[in-house]
């Protein structure tokens, strides 16, 4: 965990000294464009997760492999924070850039829905107490939620959108200035770290809340209390 | 480029130093929250066995 931390750091820092001091200006847009630092991250990260909780979801809901169904639970709260950062850096960034906060376009409308898809998969493991039968019904509607994300990642080319299209991943060499690309990758790379982190960190709790009634968590709780 | 210049963002300061306050707040939020509820699952669980 600590060299994790390490790597976060560093990541980040070379990361944001690249995007926030050493890559120019946009020619359009000036410095507001040093927003995409966090917010493409943060929405790349939105549906990775997804996914990462969706397939975690499946193999709990097959195998039965209770890290799976914790995995798949610790990672919805973390997906719902990057989706809110996408959503609100998004919203930062179109005020000055296209003069208004939010259009209900494909784009913000489905990654608006990809919130709401995390917010039900955490209302929805809080309202079951059985936690086993809980994650079967988290790890389904995360699996019918995963439809909408190829609609995400093409809403802007399939539908007409205040949004710009995809400058890094596509079929093409990405039409970003590397100046601007390698800070964001750095940033991608750093959240993934974040991720892993706080991955763990909710995993080792649930696993406690989960088998609070195992020899092992005794334990570790009367270890506690000398 | 002096500090202000820096801090200033070609007068976009609002809107980029939101974003970047927001997410840092979130993010930290994630990795505190888990500490807390870790802490509060020993105390329950200390005080039930007493």
């Amino acid at each position: 965990m600590p060299w994790l931390v390490v790597i976060f750091l560093l990541l980040t820092a070379a990361g944001l000294y690249g995007g926030l001091y050493l890559a120019p200006p946009d020619y359009q847009q000036g410095d507001s464009y040093r927003i995409i630092y966090i917010h493409v991250p943060s929405a790349w990260m939105s549906l990775f997760i997804y996914v990462v909780m969706a397939i975690a979801g499946a193999i709990g809901l097959i195998w039965r492999i209770k890290l799976a169904e914790i995995v798949a639970i610790s990672s919805a709260p973390i997906g719902a924070s990057f989706t809110f950062i996408a959503l609100v850096t998004g919203s930062l960034w179109g005020k000055p850039m296209w003069g208004t906060w939010w259009v209900w376009d494909a784009r913000l409308t489905s990654e608006l829905i990809l919130l709401f898809l995390y917010l039900g998969v955490i209302g929805l493991y809080g309202a079951i107490d059985d936690k086993r039968v809980a994650s079967k019904a988290v790890a389904i509607l995360a699996l019918v939620g995963v439809v909408n994300i190829p609609i995400i990642h093409y809403s802007v080319e399939w539908w007409n959108t205040l949004h710009q299209g995809p400058t890094v991943t596509k079929m093409d060499k990405p039409s970003i200035h590397v100046s601007m690309l390698i800070p964001l990758l750095l940033m991608a790379l750093s959240f993934n770290v974040y991720y892993l982190i706080a991955l763990i960190q909710r995993a080792r709790v649930e696993l406690l809340e989960r088998e609070r009634t195992a020899q092992w968590v005794k334990n570790r709780v009367s270890e506690r209390k000398q | 480029m002096s500090i202000q210049e820096f801090f200033a963002m070609g007068g976009y300061a609002f809107y980029v130093w939101t974003s970047y306050g927001l997410t840092l707040i979130v993010l930290l939020a994630n990795i505190i929250i888990p500490i807390v509820q870790r802490k509060q699952f020993f105390r329950q669980n200390l005080k039930q066995r007493r």
